[in-house]
């Protein structure tokens, strides 16, 4: 009964933040953060199953998030048929055949015995198979990256409705984590974080520097919304009226009514993936979960498959990853990959969970806004705390001045001292797993 | 005479590169390997250690600009290290203190150190770009090459040039004597072998009276130091930028595992591993086989295996093939 009461209160506190935020500032701010926080539920979610379920250290979130926003381009945006007829049949040859080369190699692993001729047959099917891609595929991109580079020069996606993309993200990072997980799982936890950390950082330099995929560094802009935009909204005499008739102004009632929109959308996947971990974590499977991560030989003595589990629990954290990556890339609707940064999208989301508490949902919920909100206020508030540290300095003080330029890197100050903080003084995290 | 000119363009286009690249990996290896053996943690806040102590070099260095020391055909950064070095060990022993010595008490999980030192590394991310700003800094000074390329070309009459930057000279130099200074530290003073009986094993390290204290203390400031030192000798080479270092800890990590962690001859081996590799990989080798091939085999495109933005992968995926293939590490020894 304590434990429900003090959930309650911590969650009201994250609602009273965000509508102080409203009355104080304005409701355009709160609602960002809401459809932020929201987001950062999700991937907090995500990392929660990975790590408090199973105890795996993922630190490449960043990678996950980055592919749900990939799909979000490769559903959403119309294909560019220029492009495929350039250059788009080359490339998927080439796609295959690089995969066809590294099953190949995989399959020559896996059936002959251990022999120097093993050795000799894979780095010649690699090399070979390298420079066989790298045939095909080299002019398939120069072709497509050729098409009217400075607005598309990409492939393009599919031009079906952007709220595919949300499951479709998922499933990239599923895909994703399963070959990663079929080669790094069962690695030690620190060897597996270096591992995923790695992976994270391929996955971005390949959406940077694959331009033919999703134009790389150029960004994506103007992905298709699932709401109406701003401008109908205020042309529409309907909305307009209703507007007026509320005594508010349509151009700033048409910005809360779309954002609201989004809450409205992101919420409900936030609800149905609380309810699916909440009955998943309370369910059969969720009890041997927490046994292997506990004792993961006792468990392997009782006939669980660990290695089968944890890649199941791998796949499944980063499908949620996958699916809040491509919520986020279709709120922002434009594909940016220079702003996917490790401190913001993986560390980030660990300082979220491990606050919220390791293992239970609702805390990894209440994680990612809590952290999501101080993440945006501590700038403003930092800057302020500055300028009180440094009046006693004159107006034109060089130190100052530079100071106050930087104060925005006090967030990142402020997010280590809470992750230590809290480790020390409350390490089961806010609403400790029961 | 093509040979001998393919190879002078590989030297100073490749090679010189990846043996200071490498040493700078080593350097910053050697401190995780330090760290992870005695500590027995993976520290995610090394790179930013290296930023946080290079930063303190800049500092000290621009200050002596101000008052108008320099050394020579040197960088003033040099002169400025011992203090720089100073000022990091200082910070490292304060975070031990303050953050993980409960841990140690405790002798809490490694994991949960792990997640620590994200904590530390977001606060050293944070203090250096309050301090520094988040852009590029120089700090270099004195002259840029021991030899310029037309100098080389004079005087040797090869058609291919050969410059040696001041950085890499210093880079080679510095980080020979540093690792001279430190294999004699561990294997020959009576604190060294302590502090590896205690990284052997730490409780019988303990009944023969070694004081955990004093070698945690002494690791630090090893770890403060070389942090220092690698990151200065990587700032003076390319340049400063607090985000860059902390990318470099994928190719420490890398060269660390793929050396073997704790093994420091081992890591070595790997910082030279993962750098040759990466530098290889995404060279354009058109010019080397230009000189090389004969004549109807001359290359038309620029021969670069991978685009130089994929260098990560190299190293990352040299890092997986050892995990998978050899977790020990390719120089460790086979402990289970």
């Amino acid at each position: 009964m304590k434990d429900r009461i003090r959930t309650i209160l911590l969650f009201a506190l994250a609602a009273a933040l965000i509508v102080g935020t409203g009355f104080l500032q304005s409701w355009n701010t709160a609602l960002i953060i809401l459809n932020m926080g929201l987001i950062s539920a999700v991937m907090s979610l995500g990392v929660n199953m990975q790590w408090g379920y199973a105890g795996l250290f993922n630190v490449g979130i960043l990678g996950f998030v980055a592919l749900g926003g990939l799909a979000t381009v490769l559903i959403a945006m119309p294909p560019t048929t220029a492009a495929w007829s350039a250059g788009g049949a080359r490339v998927i040859a080439g796609l295959v055949c690089g995969a066809v080369v590294v099953a190949a190699v995989i399959a020559v692993f896996r059936h002959m015995k251990r022999s120097k001729w093993r050795a000799l047959i894979a780095s010649v099917l690699l090399v070979g198979g390298f420079f066989l891609y790298r045939g095909i595929f080299d002019p398939g991109v120069e072709a497509v990256e050729a098409v009217n580079p400075a607005i598309s020069g990409y492939l393009g996606g599919f031009g079906l409705p952007v709220l595919l993309a949300w499951p479709a993200g998922g499933l990239l990072a599923a895909g994703a984590a399963w070959i990663i997980g079929k080669s790094a799982l069962g690695l030690r936890s620190d060897y597996l974080a270096i591992a995923t950390l790695g992976i994270a950082e391929i996955i971005l330099a390949i959406i940077k520097n694959e331009d033919w995929l999703a134009r790389g560094v150029k960004n994506v802009i103007g992905i298709p919304r699932p709401v109406p935009y701003e401008i109908d909204l205020q042309n529409t005499p309907y909305f307009a009226e209703k507007a007026i008739s509320l005594g508010m102004d349509p151009v700033t009632t048409s910005s809360l009514f779309v954002k609201l929109s989004y809450s409205l959308l992101f919420s409900i996947v936030l609800v149905f993936i609380v309810v699916l971990s909440q009955l998943s974590l309370n369910s059969p499977w969720g009890r041997m979960m927490r046994a292997i991560r506990d004792n993961e030989t006792a468990a392997s003595a009782m006939g669980k498959d660990i290695t089968a589990r944890h890649l199941q629990i791998f796949i499944l954290g980063s499908a949620v990853c996958g699916i809040a990556g491509a919520m986020m890339t279709t709120l922002d609707s434009q594909l940016t990959p220079t702003s996917y940064q490790p401190l913001r999208f993986t560390f980030l989301i660990w300082v979220m969970v491990i606050v919220g508490g390791s293992g239970s949902n609702l805390g990894a919920v209440l994680g990612g806004f809590l952290i999501w909100f101080l993440w945006v206020q501590v700038e403003p508030a930092g800057l302020w705390l500055i300028r009180i540290i440094t009046s006693p300095l004159a107006e034109d003080n060089a130190l100052r001045a530079h100071l106050i330029e930087n104060a925005a890197h006090m967030r990142l100050l402020t997010m280590g001292l809470i992750l230590i903080l809290m480790l020390r003084l409350s390490p089961k995290g806010l609403i400790p797993e029961k | 005479m093509d040979f001998l000119n393919a190879i002078i363009a590989l030297s100073n286009f490749a090679l010189l590169p990846a043996i200071a690249y490498g040493s700078q990996l080593a350097l910053g290896a050697l401190g995780v390997t330090m760290i992870y053996g005695i500590l027995r943690f993976s520290n995610f806040a090394h790179g930013d250690t290296m930023a946080f102590g290079t930063m303190c070099v800049i500092l000290i260095t621009w200050y002596m600009q101000s008052l108008g020391i320099d050394f020579g055909p040197l960088p003033t950064a040099l002169l400025a290290l011992p203090f720089g070095i100073l000022c990091c060990i200082a910070f490292l022993l304060l975070v031990d203190r303050a953050v993980y010595r409960f841990y140690r008490a405790q002798k809490a999980n490694p994991v949960i150190l792990m997640i620590v030192s994200m904590g530390v590394m977001f606060i050293l991310h944070g203090l250096v770009r309050l301090i520094l700003g988040p852009g590029d800094q120089r700090f270099d000074d004195g002259s840029r090459f021991v030899m310029t390329a037309r100098e080389f070309k004079q005087w040797t009459g090869f058609s291919e040039g050969l410059a040696v930057k001041t950085s890499h000279g210093i880079t080679i130099l510095t980080a020979i004597a540093v690792v001279a200074a430190l294999l004699w530290f561990l294997n020959k003073t009576r604190t060294g072998k302590s502090m590896r009986a205690y990284s052997d094993n730490e409780d019988l390290a303990l009944l023969s009276g070694v004081s955990p204290d004093r070698v945690v203390a002494i690791t630090w400031i090893i770890v403060a130091a070389l942090a220092t030192i690698a990151g200065t000798l990587y700032g003076l080479d390319k340049s400063y930028k607090p985000f860059t270092y902390f990318s470099l800890l994928l190719p420490i990590f890398a060269s660390a595992i793929v050396g073997g962690l704790g093994n420091p001859l081992g890591v070595i081996a790997g910082g030279f591993v993962i750098a040759f590799s990466e530098i290889f990989v995404t060279y354009a080798w058109k010019k080397v086989l230009g000189y090389i091939l004969p004549e109807y085999l001359k290359p038309e495109g620029l021969v670069q295996l991978l685009s130089t933005d994929y260098k990560f992968a190299v190293s990352f995926l040299i890092l997986l093939a050892v995990l998978l293939l050899r977790p020990t590490g390719l120089f460790g020894e086979n402990r289970s």
